[in-house]
């Protein structure tokens, strides 16, 4: 018989587990790592104030990681972000340039995300072009109409002092409204992640999606939610940003794709989809948010920090490598 | 023995828990054709693997030419001039013919690195007019007809100076003219002194190109003959010649009363032709033939994963349309796929959540959040139902053995509660043990009024299951069979031959 239990090999598999667990555990420890060390290298690392100025600046890119993490369990990806992240602050600036309500507004921006997603979920799935060249071709385009609806000039937010007040205020005078949102988000989507039927289908058409369709689950819309989910959540990061702003800058954003997926992959999820948690993208996000804070107060140059940052998320990626083989 | 210029004898060959061969001998001529007869399972591809050193035999040797010989690769084997031509090929389609068959072995100027291509296209030339065939080496693989690509392999084979050439089922996805030339040019061959070793079920078709044949049964070898002189109906009785074991557990006679799926005329342009038949509550219906023949076609055009163009389907006496899997499973047709780890389990889930998969709907309220509770009461019963061996439900399904992993996917069918299920080849690749349990496992769902249609290779599993087997060839149904008048040679006889 070569069923997998018998007692002798027992003892093998539990301590192969704990390894496994140390493995997906990687990503809390560097973290932790991290901060323990630019809290020696630097007197001024170790503060709420500098703590809140690296949640905040995690904040935008995290709930993009958010919804990139759904896109890429399901073995999808998108590209589009950083395009329609400032796509959304441009479109909250045109509604205001027709003096529409604020919270038309800001709908309108993170609707505006939400619409980019789905149209990179039918791309994906009606049309079955790659997720990659789908969502490569919806980041140039989109970038294009920022510029053509913008004359590729900013749009002030001069007529509405409240705007500002979304992103640049804070919980009782603490806690900055972006970091938040991006506590809020977090929780909601690893609860649908976690309870959810769509959550459980995200996983299982990422693990196998040909079982997934043969055992009934509605696999293109799946595919389709992830999408506009992460659109949405984009939609929303476009509106903070913005609001962070104060006006909605078409060239903004660009290369936050890559930041937002290599905090999904530093965060253990697996690009072969199946696997991964937003628990993890959110220490990856964290991760390179230090790095860049740490490394900023220690004086190392812009340039390094773009060399440490390639060398955390080739090192995240090997670990998951490691952790396949484990298996 | 001298005009054996290949011989393997007393080969032994063991995989963990199966005796895959048990002390077989083979020969082979130069400038023969020697066919390689049995049923799917009988050893055929272990031993053409042994001979182009993909496994090493645990026992037994091989002379070739005079030598002994030892292949720890089959590089090994291919220096000596031994290849073998897979079933399905290993081509590069998005490549050329001339880049195929020299891949690996470019021609070099100075040996070094720069590529020779007039070289190397005067030689693909040569080779191609060798064969007579009139294929450009600048043509992309994928632009050929399958015969073709087959050509390309036999080419391949003559670039290595191939002087045994192994062919797997090498007309299975031929016309009948595609088949003439691939003869034509398998005689060409003989002329030219290679030893071909030919795989094939098709009887009739081998009885205009073999020499000789070897018939193995259960990793044994049978018999060898000159095709010549034997009869085909006694070359079935070797391959098929035993008695049924009494491993199948016994139930009682069902009762044909109640049709739940009537099947029309069915068609699919290529793969399915006219298909008619019927399945009974509470019936195990057998769907045999050889591999290739549409069983899984069928299967999955009932399951509505592939398009039909004409036919009605009847369920319970009504006429349904099934347009697509959700559909299917919606009238209660389930189907535990032929490839288990490719079509049915996502591997590095859970077990629960693999027990789960499409049914969460009906664990779930009405805001779409899972019951959980109800999810992990339910898994875990049929867990202990099905005596699915798992330390725990959130094992991950790559962790268990081939035998629970279906069973797992038995278990999502059984949680759905549905009321026709097709099995594609159900023990595939498992133990006798969990095969029992599998066998018995349909017994209890055939007991409370559930329809199984059975697909299996095997026909001996086939015959001990089934209420009613049907046969296919070619994509139509060739023969029915009840338990009174079926038996291995009747379904080899509707599965290889001609009507």
């Amino acid at each position: 018989m070569t069923d997998s239990l018998t007692p002798t090999n027992q003892p093998v598999k539990t301590r192969r587990l704990n390894k496994a667990l140390l493995m997906r555990l990687a990503p809390l420890f560097s973290l932790v790592l991290l901060v323990i060390f630019f809290s020696f290298s630097s007197p001024f690392f170790f503060n709420t104030e500098n703590i809140m100025t690296i949640a905040l600046q995690t904040s935008v890119i995290g709930i993009m990681a958010i919804g990139v993490t759904y896109v890429i369990i399901t073995s999808g990806i998108d590209l589009s972000l950083g395009s329609v992240v400032a796509f959304s602050g441009v479109v909250v600036g045109l509604c205001a340039s027709y003096s529409m309500p604020l919270i038309v507004c800001v709908v309108a921006g993170m609707l505006a995300g939400g619409l980019c997603g789905c149209i990179n979920g039918f791309l994906v799935t009606r049309a079955t072009i790659p997720p990659f060249i789908a969502t490569l071709g919806l980041m140039m385009s989109v970038r294009g109409i920022n510029m053509v609806m913008t004359d590729g000039r900013a749009i002030y937010f001069s007529d509405y002092p409240m705007f500002k007040m979304l992103a640049q205020g804070r919980l009782f005078d603490v806690l900055p409204y972006p970091v938040f949102y991006l506590l809020i988000i977090a929780l909601v989507a690893a609860w649908i992640l976690k309870k959810t039927v769509i959550g459980r289908y995200v996983y299982a058409v990422g693990s196998n999606e040909v079982a997934a369709h043969l055992s009934g689950i509605k696999v293109q819309r799946v595919k389709i939610f992830v999408y506009a989910f992460c659109g949405l959540l984009t939609g929303i990061a476009g509106v903070i940003l913005a609001s962070r702003l104060n006006s909605g800058q078409p060239t903004v954003g660009v290369g936050y794709e890559l930041e937002a997926i290599a905090a999904v992959v530093i965060g253990g999820t697996s690009l072969m989809g199946g696997v991964g948690t937003i628990g993890g993208t959110i220490i990856g996000a964290f991760i390179m948010s230090v790095l860049k804070n740490g490394l900023n107060l220690m004086g190392v140059s812009q340039f390094w920090q773009m060399v440490a940052m390639g060398i955390v998320v080739i090192a995240a990626v090997y670990l998951d490598t490691l952790r396949k083989k484990m298996r | 023995m001298s005009d054996h210029f290949l011989q393997m004898n007393n080969i032994t060959k063991r995989f963990p828990g199966v005796l895959a061969l048990s002390n077989v001998s083979f020969n082979l001529r130069r400038g023969e054709v020697h066919a390689l007869l049995g049923e799917n399972g009988a050893g055929k591809s272990t031993l053409m693997k042994i001979l182009s050193g993909v496994y090493r035999p645990d026992e037994g040797e091989i002379i070739f030419e005079g030598n002994k010989v030892k292949f720890d690769s089959p590089l090994d084997a291919q220096k000596l001039g031994i290849t073998i031509i897979h079933q399905e090929f290993n081509l590069f389609p998005d490549l050329t013919v001339e880049e195929n068959i020299y891949i690996g072995r470019e021609f070099c100027k100075n040996n070094r690195w720069r590529l020779d291509v007039p070289a190397q296209r005067a030689s693909v030339k040569e080779i191609l007019a060798k064969l007579n065939l009139k294929i450009k080496p600048e043509t992309r693989v994928s632009d050929l007809t399958v015969a073709q690509q087959q050509m390309v392999e036999i080419a391949k084979a003559i670039s290595v100076n191939a002087k045994v050439l192994v062919m797997d089922e090498p007309t299975a996805a031929l016309t009948e003219s595609e088949i003439d030339s691939l003869f034509r040019v398998t005689r060409l061959l003989k002329e030219q002194g290679t030893g071909v070793v030919y795989i094939s079920h098709r009887l009739e078709e081998l009885a205009l190109i073999a020499d000789r044949a070897t018939v193995m049964r259960d990793g044994q070898y049978i018999d060898t003959v000159d095709y010549e002189t034997v009869q085909i109906s006694d070359l079935i009785t070797k391959m098929v010649g035993r008695k049924l074991g009494d491993i199948y557990p016994r139930r009682p006679p069902f009762t044909a009363d109640k049709k739940v799926l009537e099947v029309k005329n069915l068609q699919r342009k290529g793969v399915l032709h006219d298909i008619n038949f019927s399945l009974h509550q509470g019936e195990v219906l057998g769907l045999s033939g050889l591999m290739g023949a549409g069983r899984t076609e069928l299967a999955r055009a009932l399951f509505g994963a592939d398009p039909i163009d004409s036919g009605e389907i009847w369920l319970n006496g009504e006429l349904t349309k099934i347009g697509d899997v959700h559909q299917a499973i919606e009238k209660g047709i389930g189907y535990l796929t032929e490839d288990r780890k490719k079509e049915g389990l996502a591997l590095g889930l859970s077990v629960e959540l693999n027990i789960m998969l499409g049914n969460f709907p009906e664990y779930s309220d009405k805001f779409g959040i899972v019951k959980e509770k109800q999810c992990e009461e339910t898994s875990q019963k049929l867990v202990n139902a099905l005596r699915i061996k798992t330390p725990h439900l959130q094992q991950a399904a790559l962790n268990l053995s081939g035998g629970n992993q279906q069973k797992i996917i038995i278990a999502r069918w059984v949680c759905k509660d549905t009321d026709i299920l097709i099995f594609d080849e159900p023990t595939r690749g498992i133990d006798v043990g969990a095969k029992l349990e599998i066998y018995e496992l349909m017994n209890r769902l055939v007991a409370k009024g559930k329809s199984i249609i059975m697909i299996s290779s095997e026909l001996p599993e086939i015959l001990g299951m089934c209420d009613r087997i049907l046969v296919m060839r070619s994509g139509h149904i060739a023969g029915e069979l009840n338990q009174a008048n079926a038996s291995q040679e009747s379904i080899m006889k509707y599965a290889t031959l001609e009507d």
